[in-house]
């Protein structure tokens, strides 16, 4: 690492040190990140996770032995809200990740070869945008079958077209670029200027958008269970676990309180911290 | 541009109802259909039929308003969306008034206060509201206001019990105003509210951030230094200046929700028993039914580019630059 991008990056991180809305987005996404790891160790009724039942105790209300009380099954709903910390988190970030691969190499493609195919490539891009994407997805979900891999590929396939148009419009701004041009007239072919040169260049971008969605598409993988299509008992997903509660309110709240705060926490840490590195990696985009 | 725009939208959607895996046809004739009834249902529905042909008499029969029927109850798609849709509309509707009545002002507050307590205020809410997810705040205001208070109704449109004001528009509170009967009025309001706010916060709070930072920008600008330079009052500069060209760009962000709440209505309207075209385009999802799923998508589609036909006039109200010579 070069000496000016260390120092880039010490000044992106007092900046993003002195947002203290930052930092409180980096703690809460530290510790959901902690607690899905670390799970199976946390949780006082690993059987109920997998699906365990215990008639004898149904219903009971938050109290020192089960801190969010019990459901309808008998399953402590500390158990099943920290095991589903893992769930989302490993969905979201998917989709994220699935989306930006594939939009990435859509819009690095349309824009590094321009022409028709940039032509085809974006009007089929705007295209899907105009699709409503929650339906789409749930159409996918509904008919690939329950299951978090399905879900997770049919809320990726709604969600590329952002990326694909932000990694263009990148890719045309800096294929014009002397560096590249530097690149081509030494005799690089395309996938090595696309790799080494240009995509390391627009990554900020690309990282923000990511960092951006990831609250959002939790959200999305919550509300795909909440529907009741996607994720299904007994995968403790916290979408699947607030929409079952709903039947029991107001009596039993305390089933769908957690699992619901459960998801906001995680949205809006992301959301935080999203927000602080948009403001740290690019600049132009502050306040 | 409407045109291309659904001729596209009617393309993919139909393309991705026959790539879907799952045999709708057996769905619908049943589990203990055999395979010639099944066959003989395919047939009545043209379903047996080359993809192209199939695709060409869809689109012969969207335009002659034949939007297909639904394999499953055998209503016509056309008939259902009348119902249904004014009803989401109606929802949506409501929710962008609140949260344009509300945001517009906020941003303005908040960027007039850049970095003291009112602004630090809105930008923590608004943070939190865009996180909140809106059947979750549904399932908090109907434990709240319905259950517990027992102030609002908990779910429906109207009572199951009284007779709604005659179909005029579609939407309850419109039609009970046209009736001009005070207490339809009430009712269908009452039912309106919850699910409304529900639907309002996110928007609510992106408008918010919006107009906040397109405040401060436009506060920055030449001419409005100029404004106080000629000793113009703080208050007149605000809201006669500085607001209308700060408006625009919430504008687009306007348009945009409209057909993000229409596409997401299903998380308010499951929570809300709504009768709207999310919880029909459900329903047909779970039983692969896709000719309703198909025109809930173009509905939308239409809707969504008739709002951003409105919000590109709007911005020659606004800016009089963009206005078309």
């Amino acid at each position: 690492m070069s000496g000016s991008r260390w120092l880039n990056l010490q000044r992106g991180f007092y900046r993003f040190r002195r947002s203290w809305l930052s930092m409180v987005g980096l703690v809460i996404v530290a510790a959901l990140v902690l607690v899905a790891l670390l799970g199976p160790a946390l949780v006082p009724h690993p059987e109920h996770v997998a699906g365990g039942i215990n008639t004898t105790a149904r219903f009971l209300p938050p109290s020192a032995r089960a801190w969010f009380g019990t459901n309808e099954l008998g399953q402590d709903v500390f158990s099943l809200t920290i095991a589903g910390s893992r769930v989302s988190l490993l969905a979201g970030i998917s989709v994220v990740v699935l989306a930006a691969a594939f939009g990435t190499l859509v819009g690095a493609i349309a824009g590094y070869y321009g022409g028709w195919l940039d032509e085809a490539l974006m009007r089929f891009t705007d295209l899907m945008l105009t699709l409503p994407s929650l339906i789409l997805a749930m159409a996918v979900a509904a008919a690939m079958g329950p299951g978090l891999g399905n879900t997770v590929f049919a809320i990726a396939l709604s969600w590329w077209p952002g990326f694909a148009r932000l990694v263009r419009g990148e890719v045309l701004a800096k294929k014009a670029d002397t560096f590249v041009i530097a690149a081509r007239a030494l005799g690089a072919g395309t996938p090595r200027i696309l790799g080494r040169h240009i995509l390391p260049n627009i990554a900020s971008p690309i990282i923000i958008k990511m960092s951006l969605d990831m609250g959002f598409a939790i959200l999305t993988v919550a509300s795909l269970g909440f529907v009741g299509i996607g994720v299904k008992p007994p995968t403790p997903e916290w979408g699947s676990l607030l929409s079952l509660a709903r039947g029991y309110l107001p009596d039993y709240w305390w089933t769908a309180i957690f699992p619901g705060a459960a998801i906001f926490l995680a949205v809006f840490g992301f959301n935080l911290l999203g927000d602080g590195l948009r403001d740290v990696l690019d600049p132009r985009a502050r306040r | 541009m409407i045109v291309p725009v659904l001729l596209g939208l009617s393309l993919l959607v139909f393309a991705i109802s026959h790539l879907l895996p799952g045999d709708p046809v057996a769905l619908a004739a049943g589990p203990q259909a055999t395979k010639t009834e099944i066959a003989a249902l395919a047939h009545e529905l043209g379903t047996d039929q080359p993809l192209a042909v199939q695709y060409w008499s869809y689109l012969t029969g969207l335009l002659s308003g034949d939007w297909g029927q639904s394999v499953l109850t055998r209503r016509p798609v056309l008939a259902d969306l009348r119902i249904y849709l004014p009803a989401t509309l109606e929802l949506v509707v409501a929710a962008m008034a609140l949260a344009i009545a509300i945001g517009i002002p906020a941003g303005l507050l908040s960027a007039v206060f850049v970095d003291r307590w009112p602004d630090y205020l809105s930008r923590i809410l608004s943070l939190g509201a865009i996180s909140m997810p809106r059947f979750f705040l549904g399932l908090l205001l109907q434990l709240a206001f319905a259950m517990q208070l027992g102030w609002l109704p908990l779910n429906g449109r109207y009572p199951i019990i009284e007779d709604p004001p005659p179909f005029v528009t579609g939407f309850l509170s419109l039609d009970a105003i046209l009736a001009g009967d005070a207490g339809a009025v009430w009712l269908a309001l009452a039912h309106l509210a919850l699910p409304a706010i529900a639907m309002s916060l996110s928007p609510l709070a992106t408008i918010t951030r919006m107009m906040r930072s397109a405040t401060i920008e436009v506060l920055q600008q030449d001419y409005v230094l100029t404004e106080r330079a000629l000793g113009l009052s703080r208050r007149l500069i605000i809201f006669k200046y500085v607001a209308k060209n700060a408006m625009s760009s919430s504008l687009t962000v306007i348009g945009l929700y409209v057909g993000w709440l229409l596409g997401g209505s299903v998380l308010v309207e499951t929570v809300f028993d709504w009768p709207g075209i999310g919880l029909y385009a459900t329903k047909a999802i779970v039983t692969q039914d896709f000719m309703p799923v198909m025109g809930v998508t173009l509905a939308i589609g239409v809707v969504f580019v008739l709002v951003n036909l409105v919000i590109d006039l709007l911005y020659g109200v606004l800016n009089p630059k963009v206005r078309l010579g």
